[in-house]
């Protein structure tokens, strides 16, 4: 019946797995004491090919394999290729910037290895069961990462405190998988999507689909689920966290997608209301707390809580306008969020010494090339015109409009103003005079080796062009978005398709 | 010709641009980065006075235009063009780069590079705010404009540079959220971007009158902010301070005034009407609150920025006059404020250059050092302060007249008080900085006259603003036929829609 075979479907993570067990295997044979950066270059080589494999995917016809588990379609080869440039951009950070010295360093590429097959398998599962596994091997993986510094205090406090709070997360999303199971008597997104509207248990349904949001949302960090950011990103490595606060993000992102678009577009009234106040909340509640923080870190963890409310806008959107809307706003955030840790892990090395705001005073003058770029992802993260900030707030909030929630747009945009004033409260120290006469420990000589120049390179082309032509990208996410749409509807189920058309009409009446 | 036509406001936009990479890759060694930067402002001013020469008079509609889809989907375009409206204005944009490149010659002494690739970026910003067709086009230039003046302050402020940048991008930035709510809210119901479309559906009445209302508005506020308009001023003085010279002399008035003028009246003819009287009521007191703080400021940057205040807050009772001659004026003066006005920076920046301090009363009896100085200075404060035969004049007296005919006499008796207030502070300025006894810091510091290279920009500028009051008339046929009402626009539209009940003129003027 279906002619692909079914490794093809999962080709990148097979890829990604077999990189991950080859670091593992070689770290172990070789000597201690051997110094183990090449480790990091299997990596990315790795993840490259896995890349590779994601591109070449889209020669494959739209479909499932392992009996209707995992899929390819349009929408997960574009998260596919999505995270695995987040992992390859933050592997070549890792390269340059992971002291020698340290002891675990191959386990160190292993797990974000690791945590990319996991966070692919989620944007690729049709099966909620999958998704909960593909969700626990990407968390274990980042758990882990994010208490990577435990000579220091706030490593191990990021890493309980993300663990405790994330098992509770899954937690919910578990229960509510078995709500769901319990009134449809299946997990596989299709089918549910297929019997929601003739479900007898309307109520458990719905119970079910909350508690599955709770979940999810706890992973984007969306307001009131997003406690835990600041403390993690504080106490995580730099490098990690630049691939904290984007990969895992677009996985549940696409979860998300799947759950509201896919399984529950009959209950647009009900989550609809939901994703418009989670999303208020995260934009007001990111960038107030934000405008009050010191230290970088914690700013742009508020920023993110900030970012993952400007991305749930779009899920005012109608259909196809609102999931693409979305898509595009996840690439256009993850690149220039990537390439602001990776501009902080430079620096401010990897055991920090600079924290505060203040500690970045005339980094434009002492290092024109860093200070400059750390500005161009600021002037992004903004949302300023010919980046690929703008145009994600852009489609955003034009799905917003479009779909009706003019208000929400109006909150949104504000709060860019108000979000530009930290950004670029950073910005400006960033370009001020250096101080004169201050002690020397503020100097310092921030090293651009190759991997990281690489990387810096990569995220800054991605979020140009995202700014300056991003029809191709924006392309790629609509076909994605049609993908999502197209649940294998059933004609003859009364009332059904009529009712999925009316939850979607015509976009933009004409006047 | 067709083809240098049809490409050279691509040019005057790429041109900047070029010259921003060419500084950025060329080595920081002496002052070659001022020369790259010196050349490519002077290339750029030779193309936008292809303009004017190749400018038809009397062809209606936009010329030297240019579009192609950029974005699919949505539909933004890039379209260019520019009428008598725009013309001069990027005229002037151009010959207002040189101006600011020799003005940071000495001053800006650290970080070259960073500086004039950041300058030449506003310049190409600048030109593309002038000459978009399209607003999503527009506000990407509108919002670019921004940075680098932003990072500008912050890297080169004189006491707290990153509070000034602060505060001026976040007094622009944040209306400018409405504003792109409003073109996202337009592009919802009908689907373009493209401005001359855009005002053919607003003149059509087929959008719902109160939330048409609401977006005018919020055009009306985002530009009113910039000018800046009376209350909304606050970012002004703080900016003038910590600027560059070569920066705080376009920051404010003619962006802002141009978008008014294209945007807010241009489209929505109607709405603008409306408010008008709010405008001019708000324009005579600022005309008056401006002045009258000019007059009792310590700093002279501070000086400045409050008789802008009053300068601009004329152009814009000019404009929402709505008389033709008033508009006319106002754009007029608009040219000769930008003239004016960049060459009291400059001059001021030199003193700045040569003193290092904005102080007005430290100075004293610099006229009898800096002979050249002085000369020029005097005559600046003349032409603006609106003297006959110089330029300030024409504007101010096309105006006055025309409000004073045309739209209240009172109002106008109360905006010349403002006037005969301008000479006041100015004249008072040139007495307090250059006659008198030489001041302690004055007789201390040597210092030297006018260079070469000072001199060989202020003159033309000076004989420009006796040009431009003299001869008027070469100015003012093509900014007439940009603000005569247009006939009726040929826009194409699907004939599936309803057909618009009304013809758009581009502002009834």
């Amino acid at each position: 019946m279906n002619p692909v075979p079914d490794i093809f479907r999962i080709l990148p993570e097979v890829i990604l797995t077999l990189t991950g067990v080859a670091i593992m295997l070689i770290d172990a044979s070789l000597p201690p004491g051997f110094p183990r950066r090449a480790l990091g270059g299997v990596g990315a080589i790795g993840t490259t090919l896995a890349l590779w494999a994601s591109l070449w995917q889209v020669s494959l016809p739209q479909g499932t394999g392992f009996y209707g588990t995992v899929e390819t379609s349009a929408f997960t080869i574009f998260f596919h290729v999505l995270i695995c440039g987040i992992v390859l951009v933050t592997l070549l950070l890792a390269l340059d910037t992971l002291p020698e010295d340290s002891h675990h360093q191959g386990e160190y590429y292993a797990l974000i290895v690791f945590g990319a097959v996991g966070m692919c398998l989620l944007t690729g599962a049709v099966e909620l069961l999958l998704v909960f596994i593909a969700l626990e091997i990407s968390s274990i993986a980042t758990y882990v990462l994010a208490g990577y510094r435990k000579q220091t205090a706030r490593g191990p406090e990021a890493a309980i405190k993300y663990f405790l709070l994330g098992s509770f997360a899954t937690a919910f999303l578990l229960y509510g998988i078995a709500l769901v199971f319990g009134a449809t008597g299946t997990t596989q997104i299709y089918e549910i999507a297929r019997l929601v509207p003739l479900a007898l248990n309307q109520p458990m349904l719905l119970a079910g689909m909350t508690l599955m949001l709770v979940g999810v949302l706890f992973k984007v960090s969306a307001a009131p689920f997003h406690v835990w950011t600041p403390d993690v990103y504080e106490g995580a490595p730099s490098p990690v966290v630049a691939l904290l606060s984007t990969a895992p993000k677009a996985a549940a992102f696409a979860v998300l997608l799947r759950v509201v678009y896919e399984m529950f577009p009959g209950f647009r009234s009900t989550w609809s209301p939901a994703m418009w106040i989670v999303a208020a909340l995260s934009m007001t509640v990111g960038n107030l707390a934000a405008l009050r923080q010191q230290n970088v870190k914690r700013m742009l963890a508020y920023s993110s809580i900030a970012h993952a409310g400007y991305l749930l806008a779009a899920f005012a959107g109608l259909g196809t306008s609102g999931i693409a809307a979305a898509s595009f706003y996840i690439a256009a955030y993850a690149a220039m969020n990537v390439g602001i840790f990776a501009v902080l892990t430079v620096v401010s090395g990897y055991d920090e010494e600079l924290s505060v705001i203040e500690d970045y005073r005339g980094l434009l003058h002492r290092a024109p090339l860093l200070g400059g770029v750390l500005i161009f992802f600021l002037i992004s993260l903004v949302g300023i015109p010919f980046t690929g900030g703008f145009f994600g707030k852009f489609y955003s909030f034009s799905a917003a409009v479009n779909g009706g929630a003019v208000a929400l747009a109006i909150i949104g945009l504000l709060n860019s103003g108000l979000a530009a004033a930290y950004y670029l409260r950073l910005a400006f120290v960033a370009a001020q005079r250096p101080a004169e006469g201050k002690d020397e420990h503020t100097v310092f000589e921030p090293q651009v080796g190759f991997a990281v120049g690489a990387a810096l390179l990569f995220s800054v082309a991605v979020t140009l062009v995202l700014g300056i032509v991003p029809s191709e990208v924006l392309h790629a996410a609509e076909s994605g978005a049609h993908t999502l749409q197209a649940p294998p509807a059933e004609p003859n189920v009364h009332g059904m398709v009529i009712e999925q058309m009316q939850a979607e009409p015509e976009q933009s009446p004409k006047p | 010709m067709d083809a240098i036509n049809n490409s050279i406001l691509t040019l005057i936009l790429l041109v900047p641009l070029a010259g921003a990479l060419l500084v950025a890759v060329a080595p920081d060694r002496a002052k070659l980065p001022n020369w790259i930067a010196l050349l490519t402002s002077l290339v750029t001013f030779g193309l936008t006075l292809h303009l004017p020469a190749h400018f038809v008079l009397g062809q209606n509609g936009f010329q030297f235009e240019f579009n192609k889809p950029w974005i699919e989907s949505p539909a933004i375009a890039y379209h260019v063009g520019v009428d008598g409206l725009s013309l001069w204005l990027v005229v002037l944009a151009g010959l207002l780069a040189p101006v600011g490149v020799l003005a940071s010659w000495n001053a800006i002494q650290t970080r070259r590079k960073v500086f004039f690739v950041l300058f030449l970026i506003q310049q190409t910003a600048m030109f593309g705010v002038f000459i978009s067709l399209d607003l999503m086009l527009y506000y990407g230039f509108w919002e670019l404009s921004l940075v680098p003046m932003a990072i500008l302050i912050a890297m080169y402020g004189r006491k707290n540079g990153p509070k000034a940048a602060l505060k001026f991008f976040l007094f622009t930035f944040i209306p400018s959220a409405p504003l792109l709510v409003a073109i996202l809210w337009l592009y919802a119901k009908t689907n373009t971007f493209d401005f001359a479309t855009l005002q053919y559906w607003v003149a059509s009445g087929a959008l719902p009158a109160g939330a048409v209302c609401w977006v005018a508005l919020a055009f009306l506020f985002a530009f009113a902010v910039k000018v800046p308009v009376f209350p909304l001023h606050g970012w002004l003085s703080d900016t003038y301070s910590e600027a560059p010279v070569a920066l705080a002399m376009v920051v404010a008035g003619k962006l802002g005034l141009y978008s008014l003028l294209r945007f807010h009246i241009g489209l929505f003819p109607v709405q603008a009407r409306e408010v008008a009287p709010y405008l001019i009521a708000l324009a005579v007191v600022g005309i008056l609150y401006g002045a009258c703080l000019a007059l009792v400021q310590r700093d002279f940057w501070k000086l400045l920025a409050f008789a802008a205040v009053s300068h601009l807050s004329l152009i814009v009772l000019g404009i929402y006059g709505f008389t033709f001659i008033g508009s006319t004026g106002a754009i007029f003066q608009i040219l000769s404020h930008g003239v004016v006005d960049g060459a009291l920076f400059f001059l001021l920046g030199a003193l700045y250059d040569r003193y290092a301090t904005s102080q007005i009363n430290v100075y004293g009896g610099l006229a009898a050092k800096l002979p050249n100085t002085a000369t020029l200075f005097v005559l600046t404060t003349l032409a603006m302060i609106g003297l006959p035969i110089l330029s300030g004049f024409v504007g101010e007296f096309l105006i006055l007249s025309s409000t004073f005919g045309g739209v209240s006499r009172s109002w106008t008796i109360v905006a010349s008080l403002g006037v005969i207030l301008g000479a006041a502070y100015m004249l008072w300025l040139v007495q307090r900085v250059f006659y008198g006894p030489q001041s302690e810091l004055v007789a201390a510091r040597p210092a030297d006259d006018l260079h070469f290279r000072e001199l060989a920009l202020l003159w033309p500028l000076a004989v420009l603003m006796l040009v431009m009051g003299v001869a008027p008339s070469l100015w003012l046929p093509a900014i007439e036929q940009g603000v005569r009402p247009r006939p009726p626009l040929n826009v194409q539209y699907d004939p599936g829609l309803t057909s618009p009940t009304s013809v758009p003129q581009g502002g009834q003027r």
